[in-house]
């Protein structure tokens, strides 16, 4: 990278650290951790998933509690990874930050969503 | 300047449509590309998730509807289609699971960061993200 400090410091994009680095890690392991433990539920219960067995994997408070911090991690995760994204591929700033927006809108909206499903099981 | 240097080959910026169909990718780069080629499938698709989180868990009725969609359609969407879009996803989920796992080892192990391990890790993560993408999409279409 050139000069990144003092007057030519970038202010703008990436953070260019640590932070996002281990944040993506972090949420990425959170995530995969909750799949297995979904899938765990799944795979050893017996006979064909019925509605009571399935929607009972969420409905203990200590899984509810869970799969909300996953779908944090998960807005969280997708965009780190959605910015980095538009910032490779797309230039104009104008259209960047109006896919930015766009992001951050859809998934605040889809967060929403699925917490308000999460919430009234 | 010394006669090697003077003929270095120069490389440009590479043009999507005119460079990138001859450009032949090793394994580790088609994992990168499609890593990133998953995440936005997810992105994209992350309304019909929660669609499928919201139908399969409200209530019994709702679940009987998620049920129908996929085995009957929904509206004028075949059932086949659901089940390819969530066939889709199942790829897109695995190949991103795995993929990241591989970044997460190589992070933590020294030795894995080796052009040998690079390359092997990702025919792994390609084969073993097919083959449980055929394996699943067989159940999904009720081949067994």
């Amino acid at each position: 990278m050139s000069v990144n400090y003092g007057s030519k410091r970038t202010v703008v994009g990436a953070h260019y650290g640590l932070r996002d680095w281990l944040s993506q890690r972090v949420t990425a392991g959170l995530m995969a951790l909750f799949t297995l433990i979904v899938l765990a539920q799944v795979i050893f219960s017996r006979g064909p998933v019925s509605y009571d067995k399935w929607a009972g994997i969420f409905a203990s408070q200590w899984m509810k509690v869970l799969t909300f911090s996953v779908i944090a991690a998960l807005l969280w995760h997708v965009w780190v990874g959605m910015r980095d994204v538009w910032m490779d591929y797309v230039k104009p700033v104008w259209l960047r930050l109006a896919l930015q927006i766009f992001t951050i809108v859809w998934l605040t909206g889809c967060a929403g969503w699925a917490i308000q499903v999460l919430w009234r099981l | 300047m010394t006669e090697l240097a003077k003929k270095r080959p120069e490389f440009r910026n590479i043009n999507a449509l005119t460079d990138l169909p001859s450009y032949r990718l090793p394994a580790a780069g088609w994992v990168s590309i499609l890593h990133r080629v998953s995440g936005v499938m997810m992105f994209l698709l992350m309304p019909f998730i929660i669609w499928m989180f919201d139908t399969s868990v409200s209530s019994e009725y709702s679940f009987a509807r998620f049920k129908a969609a996929f085995n009957s359609g929904l509206g004028f969407v075949p059932g086949w289609f659901f089940k390819l879009v969530a066939l889709a996803l199942i790829w897109a989920y695995l190949h991103h699971f795995i993929a990241g796992l591989r970044h997460l080892w190589m992070d933590v192990s020294h030795a894995a960061v080796s052009k040998e391990f690079g390359k092997s890790s990702a025919l792994v993560t390609l084969a073993l993200s097919i083959l449980l993408t055929l394996v699943l999409g067989a159940k999904l279409f009720g081949l067994y």
